[in-house]
């Protein structure tokens, strides 16, 4: 194991955010953040769906208000095949509906309430990740 | 006022996932790649999201209602049993291929990335297909 690319800092003002956009959406509409469960709902449900809509808008916006208080490009490299790409949106689609939840829904909003359920979702998708890429990496 | 504030809260959901470039793929199949070149920041997403938001929820739980709403509406499920696992390890294999959990793929579509596009719609396809397998269930 080699440590590579350290950013704590920057890391943890973004979580910061991200925590702090958890706990409005929580004290003002009463909800939680998932965005798999946002997304999803948006597609299959009437309830809220405006709402959901307007908090996905609000996602794409983020990076563009980003780039221009900041004046800096926002890089991101996908080195992935198209046919991986699909197969892996496949998987994190259905995955999360049947698993009740993604990074944001199990990962903060759950476990910053304690649930055991969540933690264990969490648990269990992050050492499946982890083997995803020991695995990519030996093929 | 409950439209502003889901507007803003994407708004800002989506700057921190910019800043933490957790938006950026391979900045999250670095934090993935424990056993090879690690990069550990994105724990530092999860600790600074945790440490805000949650001393919050446990002071307002008990509070009768939220500001702008009716009531407190969010999964109380707690059960734990073989579709948490299963999909789980879905999620968890897909997020590994991809380096993208839906937040941060949604996200990216700012940037015009025809990859996180197609991620985007085969998520969306992914979403639909569990709706139709299984319509009574009410996703979180």
């Amino acid at each position: 194991m080699n440590i590579v690319n350290f950013t704590p800092i920057s890391a943890f003002l973004g979580g910061s955010l991200i925590g702090l956009a958890v706990i409005i959406f929580f004290v003002f509409n009463g909800r939680l953040i998932g965005i798999s469960g946002i997304a999803s709902n948006f597609l299959t449900s009437k309830d809220n769906r405006f709402d959901n809509f307007l908090f996905l808008v609000g996602l794409i916006i983020g990076p563009i208000v980003y780039k221009i208080f900041t004046q800096q490009e926002i890089n991101i490299t996908i080195s992935n095949s198209v046919y991986l790409l699909a197969v892996a949106g496949l998987l994190v689609g259905a995955g999360t509906r049947i698993g009740g939840g993604c990074t944001s829904g199990h990962g903060i909003s759950g476990i910053g309430r304690f649930s055991l359920r969540s933690i264990i979702a969490t648990i269990t998708f992050m050492i499946v990740g982890i083997l995803t890429v020991l695995v990519k990496s030996l093929v | 006022m409950s439209k502003i504030i889901s507007l803003v809260c994407g708004v800002i959901f989506g700057i921190g996932l910019t800043v933490s470039q957790m938006i950026d793929p391979a900045k999250v199949l670095g934090f993935l790649n424990i056993f090879g070149d690690w990069d550990p920041s994105l724990a530092f997403v999860m600790i600074g999201a945790l440490i805000i938001s949650s001393p919050f929820f446990h002071l307002f739980k008990n509070n009768n209602k939220p500001i702008f709403s009716e009531k407190f509406s969010y999964s109380q499920n707690k059960e734990i049993n073989k579709k948490l696992i299963v999909g789980s390890s879905l999620f968890g294999a897909g997020w590994g291929l991809a380096g993208l959990c839906p937040g941060p793929a949604i996200a990216s579509l700012a940037l015009l990335n025809i990859n996180s596009a197609i991620f985007v719609v085969t998520m969306f396809i992914g979403f639909y297909l569990v709706k139709l397998s299984e319509p009574t269930t009410q996703a979180r």
